[in-house]
């Protein structure tokens, strides 16, 4: 019973968290302006994250937890210099 | 421990806060996508980054302390993290915004305050 309430329930939030991906890469390819796809960017990358600690579960491993972990730390310095890139033009001055 | 064996009320409880947390993450991805304007936009992403990451971790680490019958929180990790730096990116990413508006002049920001000291000028004149 409650493996199979737990497999349901982790196959609709993988589903709800790709919908979500697929609505980020929406505004992401629209636009309309570099800045609505930094942010765009930066919250695909978190809902990724959030996948892959679903994934996580139904597989029972812990690996997972660390892809998330390393998607989280390199997301944010992609977010900073893409931030720094916007305000500058340049990344490294 | 097979994920069989837990509780019924446990699997309800962690299943509801991962659902939970996967819709707090679409309501934030419709706002980024129906919101008319930038800088609306912006905050409804958040939504996914605070909520929905909080209600998953958590569901988590419910569903590894039961499966292993011992306390198991390395998920924490993440949810400090990203507090601390979801409110960094999105500060530099609106204020790198507000700099390009203002160079090209558009009308919808506020302008640079003439006079500096008065808590709301930039600083970044020179810029």
């Amino acid at each position: 019973m409650s493996a199979a309430l737990l497999n349901v329930s982790i196959l609709a939030a993988q589903s709800i968290l790709a919908a979500t991906m697929l609505l980020y890469l929406f505004r992401m390819l629209r636009g309309p302006r570099a800045q609505d796809r930094v942010i765009a960017l930066d919250a695909f990358y978190v809902t990724g994250m959030l996948l892959l600690i679903t994934l996580g579960m139904r597989t029972g491993s812990t690996l997972y937890f660390e892809a998330s972990a390393i998607i989280a730390l390199l997301g944010f310095a992609s977010s900073v210099a893409l931030g720094k890139f916007l305000m500058r033009g340049e990344v490294i001055e | 421990m097979t994920p069989a064996a837990l509780s019924v009320p446990m699997a309800i409880l962690i299943s509801a806060a991962l659902v939970g947390g996967a819709l707090f993450a679409l309501a934030g991805a419709v706002g980024a996508v129906r919101l008319r304007t930038f800088y609306q936009r912006v905050h409804a992403p958040t939504l996914g980054s605070s909520m929905g990451m909080f209600l998953i971790l958590a569901s988590s680490i419910l569903y590894f302390s039961a499966v292993r019958r011992a306390p198991v929180f390395h998920e924490i990790l993440i949810a400090v993290f990203l507090t601390l730096t979801t409110p960094i990116s999105l500060m530099l990413i609106v204020r790198a915004a507000l700099a390009r508006d203002r160079m090209e002049g558009s009308e919808d920001v506020p302008p640079l305050s003439p006079e500096p000291g008065d808590g709301m000028s930039d600083r970044r004149e020179d810029v």
